[in-house]
């Protein structure tokens, strides 16, 4: 251990103080206390980007276990000479409990593991959900592997064209708007599709995330190639004593996420009535009590969000199913489009698995290489997709608006007479 | 709710697994790589999630009625049980160290029974059921710092404030990023810092990063979102080109079809290549993923744009994308002054101006976004305007503007 190269790394020091955690404090704290020379070396290559100004990783490197085709990101320094301590620093995913949850025991565990494996730096958590472990080489792999399915009971999550790992919000394990078993769920799906999601047979990655209510922590609108979103169908559950409360100021609006300024008295008019997008609430001053007209309620929640002592979601629940979410390589950002208004979810969720199936088949029987469902949804025409792919129902709901243009592709089956015509026919009645 | 969700709930113990010693030579023993599916467990997915679940939490599930922010950082829930729980959530730096890990760990062991758990943007949330518990956990976090004085624990992140920062790996980990992603954020959260802890903001304001257009961090749909791009196209190295690539995937895989196939000499040997007509090139990137030979990354070339007004919750107004305000900042590490400059302006501004419950997005909407540039000082520029597709969606094609500063009477 006496031969410990540390590396001057001023600009990196830099990010020691100010009140924010510093990583720069915590990778140096545990480098010294464990003498690894993987931080200091990830530091000293760090200060060399911030001098260069540009990354000094290598492309790729396709490394991973044994039958998997993910999971595991090859990463290779191009500073090899000056940092032969992180030359091969690949990523480990190791897939998430559903809405991440842990016990003491079980990361315990996990960190000795990584002290004695890899690099003991970590990311609580990766953006699609994952634990991460960041930094190891490739000899270390399938003990890693070994170590985490016999001694921890964990596995690998996705990489690559695979299924991704699916995540989910807290859901109703510690909320009451969630619509939905957001973990169950999740859990579910990520059992039924190991295969999925260890093994590519995509042609790009296929993203799930189960977000409880339109709130939707879990981003699922907007990262998921399918994006399931709590809602209701039937009224907002209406506890009149507990508005008038908030009327009345005894309680506090939006739970009290406004407290530290004074925006005056709560206005029931206000703030909730005047802000409701679809103008289907009213405040009756004189009775004291608060109407929705739930047939025209959209499901927004910002009444629910401002009054969460007295408005609940209704009781008759489910999910909406959404498609087509990415980031904007290539043609652009997109935003999942809603598939299905309501689907009542319920195990075994066959009826989504067969919608999902369904989607996957056709995907990977026409999706180009690296096109995202989204894109696909869009060369082929939603029109197409809803009805010709899936099956379902053409509706109101499928559109925020009708198209402007009038080139609709007419099939000839819809045609009377067909497109089959004699021109000699027509030129009987119509001289050239 | 479903009967069967909530019993299997109730059963699910936590594994006795994680109780027995870790064994750092076992690994060795079992795997054999002349043999490798020897002693192979594969596909047995995540550890059950309700294993993990506080007593609380999964006596409760499905029982809470209603929460209470009752100070910033500190979530009360209550259930129809009459039970509540307080989620105390902390920031944390994402990027952290396995004795960070044993810390929260000795934490959730104090106060939580073990048990904690993380957020999707990368807070740390504690759980107790009684006041004095809850006290304790404060103090005790408040008073947790590392070696130059940054708090390991920060309390915050709830209703109308700056939540944490979902990030990417930038410089850290990515082959691929324009700029670094801890650096940056760290930065931008010391000068923030005040609005992580407090309720001062009109809505939350969701700020995230991505360090390069491929946008591991999905920032498209943020209140403010730091992007990394790049401004100088590929270069081409010929002579390893062939060797590295597909070079029919690298035209494909460009969606402007900047790229093209070619062939040169080299030491009097032809070479499969490619060229690319920089004219063309939007800087995407893509080529690059797909061909280790086409180099992007520029210390010069490379920085940041600014893009805000995005949201994700339904919430009022639909979920919408992220706007580009401010099309490039360069580099500045290690503590990029003009980036927290400008996102400590535009957050103060909204602040000052916007209306209680009005996201960023909204407001801006709301004032126009001629007024938005105006109030925020940002210069507007020709960059700011689509020339991608369906940028028509974004032309104004109505007298509905207003007489910002902008117009000069021609």
């Amino acid at each position: 251990m006496a031969d410990i190269k540390k590396h001057d790394t001023p600009m990196v020091d830099e990010l020691k103080g100010g009140p924010w955690p510093s990583f720069v404090d915590d990778i140096y704290s545990y480098a010294e206390k464990h003498q690894k020379q993987a931080c200091f070396d990830l530091m000293g290559q760090l200060e060399l980007s911030y001098k260069h100004k540009e990354t000094h990783w290598k492309h790729g490197g396709i490394v991973g276990v044994f039958g998997y085709g993910g999971g595991v990101i090859g990463r290779y320094s191009d500073q090899q000479d000056k940092f032969p301590a992180i030359w091969a620093f690949h990523t480990v995913r190791v897939n998430q409990p559903a809405s991440k949850w842990y016990h003491s025991s079980a990361l315990r565990k996990l960190c000795e593991m990584w002290d004695h494996r890899g690099s003991g730096m970590l990311n609580t958590h990766g953006s699609t959900g994952d634990l991460v472990l960041l930094g190891t080489v490739t000899e270390q792999l399938e003990p890693i592997f070994f170590d985490l399915t016999h001694q921890m009971n964990m596995d690998l999550g996705g990489s690559g064209s695979n299924l991704r790992t699916p995540s989910c919000c807290v859901g109703k394990a510690r909320c009451e708007w969630s619509c939905i078993d957001t973990q169950a769920l999740c859990y579910d799906l990520t059992m039924t599709y190991q295969d999925e999601l260890h093994r590519p047979a995509f042609p790009y990655k296929f993203k799930f995330k189960i977000s409880g209510c339109p709130n939707d922590c879990v981003a699922a609108i907007a990262r998921a190639d399918l994006s399931i979103i709590g809602t209701w169908i039937d009224d907002i559950r209406i506890d009149q004593e507990a508005v008038r409360a908030y009327v009345g100021g005894e309680l506090k609006p939006n739970a009290g996420a406004h407290s530290d300024r004074d925006w005056g008295p709560f206005d029931i008019q206000k703030e909730v009535i005047d802000l409701c997008p679809t103008q289907c609430m009213h405040w009756d001053e004189k009775e004291k009590k608060l109407y929705i007209n739930n047939k025209e309620c959209n499901r927004c929640m910002h009444c629910i969000n401002v009054m969460p002592e007295a408005l609940r979601p209704g009781t008759d629940t489910g999910a909406t199913i959404l498609m087509g979410a990415k980031a904007p390589i290539l043609d652009g950002a997109q935003l999942s489009t809603v598939i299905v208004p309501f689907m009542r979810l319920e195990p075994p969720y066959d009826n989504l698995k067969e919608l999902i199936e369904k989607t996957w088949d056709f995907w990977m029987e026409n999706g180009k290489n690296r096109e995202r469902l989204g894109e696909l949804i869009q060369r082929i025409g939603l029109n197409r997709f809803i009805v010709d792919v899936l099956g379902l129902k053409p509706i109101p709901q499928h559109v925020r608006e009708p198209r402007s243009n009038p080139y609709v592709f007419w099939k000839e089956e819809e045609v009377e007479g067909g497109w089959d015509r004699d021109v000699a026919e027509f030129r009987k009645r119509h001289p050239a | 709710m479903s009967d069967k969700v909530y019993e299997e709930i109730q059963n699910t113990q936590l594994d006795e697994i994680f109780s027995k010693p870790y064994d750092p030579e076992l690994a060795e023993k079992l795997y054999n790589p002349q043999k490798p599916m020897e002693n192979r467990i594969t596909d047995i997915g995540p550890p059950h999630y309700a294993q993990f679940f506080p007593p609380v939490i999964k006596k409760n599930y499905g029982k809470w009625v209603s929460h209470e922010i009752i100070q910033p950082g500190v979530i009360k829930y209550k259930s129809e049980t009459g039970d509540v729980v307080y989620a105390v959530r902390v920031g944390c730096a994402r990027l952290v160290t396995t004795d960070y890990i044993r810390e929260v760990c000795e934490i959730a062991d104090k106060y939580c029974d073990g048990y904690v758990r993380w957020t999707t943007r990368n807070n740390i949330e504690f759980h107790v059921t009684d006041e004095e518990k809850l006290r304790a956990l404060l103090d005790d976090l408040k008073g947790r710092k590392f070696p130059n004085g940054s708090y390991k624990f920060p309390v915050g992140g709830t209703g109308a404030s700056v939540t944490n920062i979902v990030h990417t790996q930038g410089w850290v980990h990515c082959h691929t990023p324009a700029i670094d992603a801890s650096g940056v954020v760290k930065a931008v959260m010391d000068e923030l810092f005040d609005y992580f802890g407090s309720h001062k903001l009109p809505a939350q304001v969701r700020i995230a990063l991505a360090c390069c257009l491929n946008m591991c961090g999905a920032v498209h749909c943020s209140d403010i979102a730091i992007l990394g791009i790049h401004r100088k196209p590929p270069l081409v190295e010929d002579d390893r080109l062939q060797h590295v690539c597909e070079i029919p995937l690298v035209v494909a895989a460009c969606p402007l079809g900047a790229i093209k196939p070619a062939t040169v000499e080299i030491d009097g040997e032809k070479k499969k290549t490619v060229r690319v007509n920089k004219e063309r090139c939007m800087f995407c990137g893509n080529c690059y993923t797909m061909c280790p030979a086409m180099p992007l990354a520029d210390g010069e070339g490379d920085g940041i744009a600014i893009l805000v007004g995005g949201k994700i919750s339904n919430r009022i107004s639909p979920p919408k994308f992220s706007k580009l305000v401010i099309p490039f900042i360069p580099n500045e590490p290690p503590r990029w002054p003009t980036t927290v400059k400008w996102i400590k302006k535009i957050l103060e501004t909204y602040a000052q101006h916007a209306r209680k419950y009005e996201r960023l997005g909204e407001w801006a909407e709301r004032i126009g976004w001629e007024r938005f540039f105006e109030l925020c000082e940002i210069p507007f520029t020709e960059k700011s305007i689509d020339d991608y597709r369906l940028a028509y969606d974004t032309y104004r094609t109505s007298l509905h503007f207003k007489f910002t500063s902008h117009v000069e009477p021609m």
